[in-house]
């Protein structure tokens, strides 16, 4: 009995960029299930060639303007790898606070306005502000905060301009950063709030058997350094990268498909992250993690949500720490000499790993770059959950089905403009 | 009027400018009261069609495909209004259009066959016409909300178009370049970022493109007397607004 209606929607909405959603059902099964990337290709690859190697963060943040702050740390360490520079404790720590910041501002961004809507029935976080009003505001203070954090340590939030290879242009004052203390404190009560509220959500029973990919760091909750490990083995420097992983170029994307050579799919972000390194987070966050129904590994992409208030719990509490115990680096970046080299470097951005790796002349201009973006490197694992949520939905209206295969994306928090950007979801029952 | 009608699009971009609407956090509820969103697909599901009051432009045309969508949402909007240095001037993006664009996407690309681009990222006044533009990489939050707030009282928004030396005095600030020699493009960039870079002892780099009268020669004179080599003066003047008619032509007179 063959069905043949056939759905177009146009734009898949609350996800940054543009891509479109594939699904071609024949005789009542789903045969394949893809998101394809339109966003147009830019090209920063091809245009770092020739520029100086201390131009690559500010060009390169440019990518994205969600993530700005993990293009820059992770093209500013690769780069200071290659000219054997170590900027210290203190700049390492400055660092890791203005990545807190963007955690924090990403986090509650997805979480509450691109993500909680799906589980609630609205379109929007603001009209899901008309009946959970007091989260809403709660969400958008935590945002704030964490914007605001990127602004005291780094100017602005979108495309930050206070980060140099060997440091920092001015590092804030010790007064300025104390300012945000009680903020930081109240935006951590918040989340906590806001996720005891979504730990009363309705999750679907998908579990995926990914390879789950992430930095891991000895004594901490990576963000800018340690190396890629994975629940598969893997355990490597960031130079090491092209030795297990690989991209690959399809007809529907103008983004890659990133993969394990021997293995295939694997999977990076939020709950990578914290199934690699759950043992780094302190106590009491273990303990909220186990309150809001989370073990120490969770395979379930839908309570990504979950984990990213985790991360950002975490993320509040680690920068007042930083705060706490912050001394202000004098100079506030360390002196170089350009060399020639290769290095490479990981960071993890808020949805995913994020590798850099860059070829430069003696005079410190950019002969090679290469750069691998979460959502790439997602983009199989979210194909494989679009799939299995269409199957499940086959049978439901196509406005159910399109819904469905709608926050299976989502869960993922693709940035589609760093994986090259637009939603649109084509139906094709036969 | 009553509640106008907005719609938010994007071309290449990397989502910074419209991202910074959602960054109005103090605001952003009560300009979801004041204006009907329409058409915001990063923020909302719901996408109602045309016509708009106000259509937000982000993002460059660098596409055959855009280069036809723009002219559609041109017609389906009363006002237009390009923001971002991508929508203004093409962005980093249009770097391309000094080099050979099938090149590019070669390197970037294992099988070129699959891309579609056309050999220019260029702004959006360059399609059609343009009632406002603001300016910046990103755009200032202030200026969008003062566009809003114009837009809403049936005013002309006020976006100055001076330069960057102009708000950096007013604010008290140490000129960077006379104080430090470090250089500084803030002489020819227009303000709009509150003098930014300055404030963390670093000269401006451009982001919101030139001022309306600009002497870029006499600037890259000072820059090379201050040690800058030419290949770094035209580095200078070609990131965010590298297709903006100034910056351009003060680029090809060195590297």
């Amino acid at each position: 009995m063959g069905e043949t209606r056939r759905l177009r929607v146009d734009m898949l909405a609350r996800v940054e960029g543009e891509g479109a959603v594939d699904i071609e059902i024949d005789d009542g099964r789903v045969t394949c299930a893809r998101l394809s990337i339109f966003e147009p290709p830019r090209l920063f690859e091809a245009f770092l060639r020739g520029r100086a190697a201390e131009e690559a963060p500010d060009i390169t943040a440019r990518i994205c303007g969600i993530c700005p702050v993990a293009y820059q740390m992770s093209s500013v360490n690769a780069i200071e790898s290659i000219y054997g520079l170590d900027p210290g404790p203190e700049i390492r720590a400055l660092r890791r606070l203005l990545y807190c910041g963007e955690y924090i501002e990403s986090h509650a961004l997805h979480m509450v306005l691109l993500h909680a809507p799906d589980f609630l029935g609205f379109e929007d976080g603001l009209a899901m502000a008309a009946e959970h009003g007091e989260i809403v505001k709660r969400a958008l203070f935590v945002k704030k905060t964490g914007n605001t954090l990127m602004s005291v340590v780094a100017g602005r939030e979108v495309h930050p301009i206070n980060v140099r290879v060997g440091g920092f242009y001015r590092a804030p004052r010790h007064a300025e950063l104390a300012a945000m203390q009680p903020a930081i404190a109240r935006a951590r009560d918040d989340m906590v709030a806001i996720l005891r509220w979504a730990g009363n959500f309705t999750y679907p029973d998908l579990e995926q058997d990914w390879e789950l990919v992430a930095l891991r760091h000895p004594a901490e909750y990576p963000l800018i350094d340690g190396r890629i490990a994975s629940t598969g083995g893997i355990d490597i420097p960031f130079t090491a990268f092209d030795e297990e992983f690989e991209e690959v170029h399809h007809p529907h994307s103008t983004s890659l498909y990133g993969r394990v050579k021997s293995r295939g799919t694997y999977l990076t972000g939020p709950l990578a992250r914290y199934a690699l390194n759950y043992e780094c987070l302190p106590p009491h966050i273990q303990a909220l993690a186990k309150e809001v129904g989370l073990g120490p590994v969770c395979r379930n992409p839908y309570k990504s949500i979950l984990v990213r208030g985790i991360e950002t719990v975490y993320a509040c509490e680690e920068a007042l720490r930083i705060i706490g115990a912050y001394r202000e680096p004098t100079p506030a970046s360390v002196p170089y000499t350009p060399c020639a080299g290769v290095g490479a470097w990981a960071t993890e951005a808020p949805r995913g790993m994020l590798w850099h790796r860059y070829e430069v002349d003696g005079e410190g201009t950019i002969l090679n770059a290469r750069i691998v973006p979460p959502t790439a490197q997602n983009q199989a694992a979210i194909d494989a959950d679009v799939l299995a949520m269409a199957n499940r939905h086959v049978k439901e209206s196509d406005t159910a089905l399109q819904l469905a295969c709608e926050t299976a994306v989502r869960n993922h928090d693709p940035c589609i403009s760093c994986s090259c950007h637009f939603l649109k979801l084509n139906v094709t029952r036969r | 009027m009553s509640r106008p009608r907005l719609a938010v699009v994007k071309f290449a971009s990397c989502d910074g400018c419209q991202l910074s609407l959602l960054d109005c956090e103090d605001e952003l509820i009560a300009v979801a009261g004041a204006v009907e969103i329409a058409n915001f697909p990063e923020a909302s599901r719901a996408v109602q069609p045309g016509p708009y009051d106000v259509t937000l432009v982000e993002g460059s045309i660098t596409t055959p495909h855009d280069v036809a969508r723009i002219r559609e949402i041109r017609a389906d909007s009363g006002l237009l209004v390009a923001i971002g240095a991508c929508a203004t001037a093409g962005g980093i993006q249009a770097l391309r259009n000094f080099a050979d664009a099938g090149e590019y996407v070669s390197a970037v690309y294992a099988h070129p066959e699959y891309i579609r681009t056309l050999a220019t990222s260029t702004p959006i006044s360059d399609h059609v016409k343009v009632d406002y533009e603001l300016r910046g990489c990103p755009v200032s939050k202030r200026q969008l909300l003062e566009l809003v707030s114009a837009l809403l009282a049936e005013r002309r928004p006020e976006l100055p178009v001076h330069s960057v030396c102009v708000e950096c005095k007013l604010a008290g600030k140490v000129c960077v370049m006379v104080a430090h020699g470090t250089p500084c493009l803030g002489p020819v960039t227009q303000c709009g970022c509150a003098a930014l870079c300055p404030g963390f002892a670093r000269g401006c780099y451009g982001c919101f493109g030139p001022a309306e009268t600009t002497n870029t020669t006499a600037l890259a004179a000072r820059w090379q007397a201050l040690g800058t080599t030419p290949r770094d003066v035209q580095r200078a003047f070609r990131t965010f607004n590298a297709g903006a008619e100034p910056f351009r032509r003060e680029s090809e007179s060195h590297g």
